[in-house]
């Protein structure tokens, strides 16, 4: 019994997750942050940044998390008061469950407060990145 | 911060990024054949694959060594380089997929053959076509979901 049926369906859906997924990847968005939290210098393990942080959430079965640090860490280093913190997710689970981190890379933009302003899943693009951090003040 | 990415037992070994995708499109066509001929020694032999790239990393299966051997000496560009765990754990969720569906197959279930085929085709195919990262996706969902909250 041959039917092309199913293979039809399979990738039509697969193709319009993928086309989804791809648009939103990178993406900062700001209505995703939890009301009320807060993220500290004892939580993250280090100062905060004097404006903004950007607190990237990594794990170990993730190839983009790598671009994204090296993306990140790059760009703060001429920036006095910007920081990025690279946590491990499963070494964090509690804290990934309070911020409802679904996926790897997620990078969590926080002002001097620790209140998040934004949030990117997957590898932001720089100008994405500095748009979002120029908002922060 | 980051104590599990820093051990040096998960110290990384970085294979070339292009072998996984090239995998995943062969990947894709035989589990598309799979699916379209309903015929399980396909599923077996793709699910023999997934066992060595799940062991062993995806640059031992036969699609890796393919690559190795015969697409990558005609590449020209330089390699982008890839930790050899993502694709690992993509193969081990395939193997999951592969085995469910061979195990629908002999209990004459087709509908479990054909789900699992298509869940598992679903997956290489994203992989193959958006450079898909089912690690990135899945993977901290299945740790939120097994363990328990404190």
């Amino acid at each position: 019994m041959k039917t092309y049926l199913p293979l039809l369906v399979v990738l039509v859906l697969a193709s319009a997750y993928g086309f989804w997924w791809k648009r939103k990847q990178g993406a900062i968005r700001s209505n995703k942050a939890i009301p009320g939290h807060r993220l500290s210098a004892d939580v993250l393990g280090e100062a905060l940044g004097t404006r903004a942080t950007m607190v990237q959430f990594s794990s170990a079965f993730c190839t983009p998390c790598r671009a994204t640090h090296s993306l990140l860490s790059q760009m703060v280093i001429p920036m006095n008061d910007v920081k990025h913190v690279q946590i491990d997710a499963e070494s964090h689970l509690e804290l990934v469950r309070q911020l409802d981190i679904r996926s790897t890379p997620t990078t969590i933009f926080i002002n001097k407060d620790g209140i998040e302003v934004g949030r990117a899943a997957g590898t932001p693009k720089r100008e994405q990145v500095l748009a979002a951090l120029a908002a922060i003040n | 911060m980051s104590e599990i990415l820093e051990k040096p037992e998960v110290q990384k070994i970085y294979i070339d990024a292009r072998g996984p995708r090239f995998s995943a499109s062969i990947t894709t066509i035989v589990l598309a054949t799979a699916l379209v001929t309903h015929n399980i020694w396909v599923l077996v032999a793709q699910g023999l694959v997934f066992l060595i790239g799940a062991t062993f990393g995806p640059q031992f299966t036969p699609y890796g060594l393919f690559f190795k051997n015969v697409v990558k000496p005609r590449l020209k560009k330089e390699a982008p380089t890839e930790d050899v765990r993502p694709p690992k754990f993509a193969q081990s969720v395939g193997l999951i997929f592969a085995l469910v569906g061979i195990f629908g197959a002999v209990v004459d279930r087709s509908l479990i053959f054909a789900a699992a085929t298509s869940i598992a085709l679903a997956a290489a195919f994203l992989n193959a076509a958006f450079n898909y990262c089912l690690g990135c996706e899945m993977y901290l969902l299945l740790v939120r979901t097994t363990t328990r909250r404190k």
